[in-house]
């Protein structure tokens, strides 16, 4: 399977990086992706920019290792995840995940799954300017939900 | 000898990324290094005080309950918030 995860503070082009996964792989059917945006607001809160820092090193090891769950549940023929590091503003995009497959099916579910993963495993954390500050983004229950779902679901 | 590192709030509170240090004595664990660290007193009181303090260990996530020897890189942050 073709994998690849980067962490950057360059932006991505989706249609690109969907191009160079699936090149010379004839018997993908399907592709997925996902991408998460900045949002202006948080909590009620308007958001004029975010600063993201990371683990350097733990980051890679944490994405590389949720790619490789996912191959293990599903099979894939690809897998691609991209997460921008640094400053940033709203309507920026800050992460990537496309999978391709043979069918549907396993696409969807792997993106959902990396994204689910991801979340709460990998270690990047947002720091938000806001009109009061700046502050911590806290992390929410729904994604450590959207996890227990997946242990739920295939035993991880 | 050690490496501890500190990530995002927790790093801030501290005023410190990182540290290497002699594994003290009596320290075997994640938790245990946690309380030695915290007992400094002062802004250190942060890593006794903080909520859903997480931990890594060679780069893994992993419960505070986790042994640690000499040579480990251990880190402390809060939970993560990417995505």
């Amino acid at each position: 399977m073709k994998s690849s995860v980067s962490v950057q503070e360059a932006d991505f082009d989706l249609s690109a990086e969907v191009r160079a996964l699936t090149a010379g792989e004839f018997s993908a059917g399907a592709v997925a992706s996902f991408v998460g945006l900045v949002r202006d607001n948080n909590d009620g809160t308007s958001v004029a920019d975010m600063t993201l820092e990371h683990y350097p090193g733990m980051t890679e090891k944490a994405l590389h290792e949720i790619v490789a769950k996912a191959a293990e549940r599903w099979e894939l023929l690809g897998a691609r995840v991209i997460h921008r590091v640094g400053h940033l503003l709203p309507g920026e995009q800050i992460v990537l995940v496309v999978v391709a497959s043979a069918h549907r099916g396993n696409a969807f579910a792997a993106c959902e799954f990396i994204m689910d993963y991801l979340k709460t495993q990998a270690p990047f954390w947002k720091k938000e300017s806001t009109e009061q500050g700046s502050r911590w983004v806290d992390a929410r229950d729904s994604d450590d939900a959207a996890l227990e779902k997946w242990r739920d679901e295939i035993g991880l | 000898m050690i490496t501890v590192l500190f990530f995002a709030g927790l790093r801030e509170a501290l005023g410190a990324s990182s540290e290497t240090l002699a594994l003290p004595d009596g320290v075997t664990t994640v938790s245990a290094l946690r309380d030695h660290l915290a007992a400094r007193g002062d802004r250190w009181t942060a890593l006794a005080s903080a909520r859903n303090l997480r931990a890594a260990v060679n780069q893994d996530m992993v419960p505070l309950t986790t042994a640690i020897k000499d040579g480990d890189e251990v880190a402390f942050f809060p939970p993560v918030t990417g995505g």
